[in-house]
């Protein structure tokens, strides 16, 4: 990958009527990255994709471009292009006009405009579409209209915010294949604002995970998923078991009454730490050959797994398994030592990674909540 | 927050211009000349005077309440059951009852007085069937009869478009909690159409304590109303005084009375026009 | 209960419509009479086109209209637009009640402040007739004002945030983006602010009483002088052709509603077409 860093946010911080938005944020964007913003809502993700944008102005901190300050440029000004959350297409043009929207305003000869388009129209798989009326199209149709009109007047970066929040579940997944397409075959850096951790691990060069106003780590999608940096990443990309656990020595983890072998040091004597375990990772024995023993309280089905919480000395684990296990039944739970990540303790431990009030229906709410708020 | 470009903060200076010059300019002259005399100087006279005129107040007080509360008795069933008609009937009678309020006021009031003058059609048919003929014009039943027929359709539309707008399922709400459909309309109905009612109740009272052709045409020039006494005063140029002075505490207590009844309802403000 | 309701509405319809119909009627009498129908004529038609200063009266109530709501509406659209973009809580206040104090206030002091403004302001500079076309423009552009806001305020405010940006995203300035995306989007907005201001001046009698001279008669105006002492015909032909133009005014309208959008589509179409 190209190492030359195109954007370069430097301390940015931001608030609204005394509420921070952005609390000091350092980051890197690199030419041809596809960077994806992960956070909750509220987290500051958006606000700075706006900045990027030139939507919105830090309070402190200065945004570079090309090494160049670039925080009071207006956005017409900047070689950046944004697709909207809700597309943003205009209602009084179609597709064509939409399209070569920018085009125009670049004055560009219509031979050249019609040349344009067509290409995009290619790329985003809507040949034939030029005359019809935004207002006619399916959401993801519009989707591509949107993404076209950015790209065609080819930005160097690209940035896209919640671009498929809208669409139902089977479109999203396209459009994902197709995004990381575009995104390979024009080189042009994307910024991907998201709340779906999936949609960031699957498209991503880099992840930024967000939260308050901060960013908590910086990382490949593997990275981010593996080697989480505190409670707050391990539980929002993924499920994770975060049971609270003491750094006996290197290699030695103590949790739940029971001590395990691990693979990592570097941690003080006795050290409090954040262990966490996958649901995927532990598997289930019969109670004698257990490293741990609990009681199951809740059997899901999900098609390609059960999953399962597990209470094990008041505390419930959530463990996935391809083997029916009865509610009310006994079980040993068994560990491989690769399975164990230790983290220090941070701000969020203890918040997360808990499923003793876990229910798929709460899960469901918070999510719907979420998105309204995103809107 | 992005930072307002310069032309965000031009646009509206014409209108800021045009406002201070012919909105606010005026107000300030009404209370200039309500205030002085021919000379330019400063006086109470006007205003003190006022008293002499609160038999005018009095009378057109008196009619444009009554017109505004018979508007709302007929104007609030007739919305009821217009509301309640199927859809191709209610955009018919929609323009029907817009219709009225494109028409000319000099027209329609000029057309009412056609019907009831003694040489009328309304005298002729009853002479025609053996009764004796009516004086209509020069009663305070005309000068009435003649608001609420002007008006009536300002009355209709807002409490109508705020029955339309009404969600069904209240309704079915209401009634499944055991409301017939007279408890319906009391306690759901009513309440929630609020709004419509004011602006309603506004848009009849305001014209018709200021009008001064109704009373005109249908008072037969017997009745002294608020509008008839300012129309008067402007044609000398000595009198102004006089009538800025009225015309000031007339807009004043329609401020006030404006005031009050949108503290009854939030929505009061968005008149339907 | 059905049938209670229907005869309800058909009776108030009825005396709403009632003395429209007899004057419509009546325009048609041969004879003088307000008490019968003595037989078809349009003699009071010819009468009325006879007559000069009818005409130059509908010609004065065209010229005064159309200026007046042009200039309205090029004032209260950018006047919208930021009132729209204003932050300030205050300042967007004071905007909003400053406009609506022409559409509270009843006619007559309207009316009567604009005359006063216009006398006020003739005594200072000394100057001598004042009142006529300029003032008539000045009152109705004013009194049409707080209308064309009405009408394009909330589309403003509808519009979605991201189709500015969008705009600006795509290398507009911010005026070229106020002439390419937020003007047409908020253009049907501005359509019926101008159509309501248009026949908000047609009809305005109240107002133009207080602030025109004799030289300058509108219709309504003339109606009036007209109406003053007696019964006169000819006021009953041109109501009703008043009344049939608005009639044919509303319909052309509802129609033309309807027409736009298939319009707009085809020419979309044929703009494709030609490109090609």
């Amino acid at each position: 990958m190209n190492k030359n860093v195109l954007i370069r946010l430097n301390g940015i911080a931001k608030s609204y009527d005394g509420e921070t938005v952005l609390d000091h944020i350092d980051l890197e964007i690199h030419d041809k990255e596809f960077v994806t913003l992960l956070g909750p809502s509220g987290c500051g993700k958006t606000t700075t994709l706006r900045m990027i944008g030139g939507f919105e102005t830090p309070d402190e901190g200065d945004v570079f471009f090309d090494g160049k300050r670039f925080n009071d440029v207006p956005p017409y000004q900047r070689q950046v292009n944004t697709v909207f959350q809700r597309y943003a297409l205009f209602p009084h043009l179609n597709v064509f006009d939409n399209i070569a929207f920018g085009l125009r305003i670049q004055k560009l000869p219509d031979a050249q405009i019609k040349e344009k388009v067509k290409e995009m129209l290619a790329l985003v798989n809507l040949k034939g579409f030029e005359r019809r009326k935004v207002g006619t199209l399916s959401g993801g149709q519009q989707q591509r209209v949107a993404i076209a009109r950015a790209l065609v007047n080819q930005p160097k970066v690209l940035l896209l915010d919640e671009p498929l929040a809208a669409l139902d579940l089977k479109l999203r997944k396209d459009m994902q294949n197709e995004l990381k397409n575009i995104q390979h075959q024009t080189g042009i850096t994307f910024i991907y604002v998201t709340h779906d951790q999936e949609e960031a691990l699957s498209m991503s060069d880099t992840v930024v995970v967000m939260a308050h106003g901060r960013i908590q780590q910086i990382g490949t999608p593997t990275d981010i998923y593996n080697e989480p940096i505190n409670a707050f990443v391990a539980d929002f990309i993924g499920e994770s078991n975060i049971v609270d656990g003491h750094m006996l020595e290197d290699y030695r983890v103590r949790l739940a009454g029971h001590v395990f072998d691990c693979v990592d040091k570097g941690f003080a004597k006795n050290e409090p730490v954040d262990v966490v375990i996958r649901p995927e990772d532990v598997d289930v024995v019969a109670p004698e050959k257990g490293m741990l023993c609990g009681l199951v309280t809740g059997v899901t089905f999900k098609g390609v797994h059960y999953e399962i919480i597990v209470d094990v000395k008041g505390f419930k684990w959530m463990i996935q398994t391809t083997d029916f296990v009865a509610e009310g039944e006994t079980i040993g739970l068994s560990i491989d030592p690769d399975a164990f990540h230790i983290m220090k303790k941070s701000e969020f431990s203890g918040l997360f990674g808990d499923y003793s009030s876990f229910s798929d229906e709460l899960e469901m709410l918070s999510n719907a909540e979420e998105e309204i708020e995103e809107e | 927050m992005k930072k307002r470009s310069w032309f965000e903060r031009i646009a509206a200076a014409p209108y800021v211009a045009w406002s201070a010059m012919f909105i606010i300019g005026p107000l300030l002259f009404v209370l200039f000349f309500a205030l002085t005399d021919a000379d330019g100087s400063f006086t109470p006279d006007n205003i003190l005077s006022l008293p002499s005129y609160s038999h005018t107040f009095g009378i057109s007080l008196g009619f444009s309440l009554i017109a505004t509360v018979v508007c709302l008795l007929i104007g609030y069933p007739l919305a009821y059951c217009m509301s309640r008609m199927s859809e191709r009937a209610r955009s018919v009678l929609t323009i029907l009852l817009m219709l009225p309020m494109w028409i000319s006021l000099l027209i329609r009031t000029y057309s009412l007085m056609a019907l009831l003058d003694n040489g009328g059609l309304v005298n002729s048919l009853l002479v025609g069937i053996g009764l004796p003929k009516i004086t209509f014009i020069g009663t305070e039943g005309a000068v009435i009869l003649g608001m609420i027929y002007d008006f009536l359709p300002y009355m209709v539309l807002p409490i109508y478009t705020s029955m339309t707008k009404l969600d069904r399922r209240y309704l079915e709400a209401a009634s499944d909690l055991g409301c017939n459909s007279l408890q319906t309309l009391f306690k759901v109905v009513l309440p929630l159409t609020m709004p419509g009612v004011i602006s309603g109740v506004t848009m009849v009272f305001v014209p018709s304590i200021s009008t001064f052709y109704i009373s005109q045409k249908l008072g037969g020039g017997v009745f002294d109303l608020l509008g008839d006494t300012i129309e008067r005063q402007f044609q000398l140029a000595d009198t102004y005084y006089i009538g800025a002075a009225i015309s000031l505490v007339m807009m004043i207590l329609i401020l006030i009375s404006l005031a009050v009844m949108n503290k009854f309802s939030d929505g009061g403000e968005d008149i339907i026009v | 209960m059905k049938f209670l309701s229907r005869f309800y509405i058909a009776i108030i319809f009825l005396l709403l419509y009632a003395p429209i119909l007899v004057v419509i009627l009546f325009s048609f009498n041969e004879s003088g009479s307000l008490s019968s129908f003595t037989g078809f004529s349009t003699y009071w038609y010819s009468d009325l086109f006879r007559n000069d200063e009818a005409l130059t009266a509908l010609k004065n109530s065209l010229i005064l209209a159309i200026s007046s709501s042009l200039l309205a509406t090029v004032l209260g659209t950018f006047a919208a637009f930021s009132i729209s973009r204003a932050k300030n809580k205050y300042y967007k206040k004071i905007m909003e009640s400053v406009s609506n104090i022409p559409m509270m206030n009843p006619d007559i002091v309207t009316g009567v402040s604009m005359m006063l403004l216009f006398v006020g302001v003739a005594q200072l500079l000394s100057a001598g007739s004042y009142l006529g076309f300029w003032t008539m423009l000045i009152a109705h552009t004013t009194f049409n004002l707080p209308y064309v806001i009405l009408s394009v305020l909330p589309k403003f405010r509808q519009m979605d945030k991201s189709l500015t940006e969008a705009a600006l995203d795509l290398g507009c300035t911010p005026v070229q983006t106020f002439f390419r995306v937020e003007l047409p989007y908020i253009s049907p907005g501005i359509v019926s602010g101008l159509m309501m201001s248009f026949t908000l001046s047609l009809d305005d009698f109240v107002i133009s009483h207080f602030v025109s001279s004799p030289d300058f008669k509108t219709l309504p105006l003339y109606i009036y002088t007209q109406t003053a002492h007696e019964v006169k015909f000819s006021m009953y032909a041109l109501c009703t052709l008043l009344i049939f133009a608005i009639l044919v005014l509303l319909i052309a309208v509802n129609v033309a509603g309807s027409m736009g959008e298939h319009r707009a589509r085809k020419k979309a179409g044929n703009q494709m077409r030609g490109g090609n």
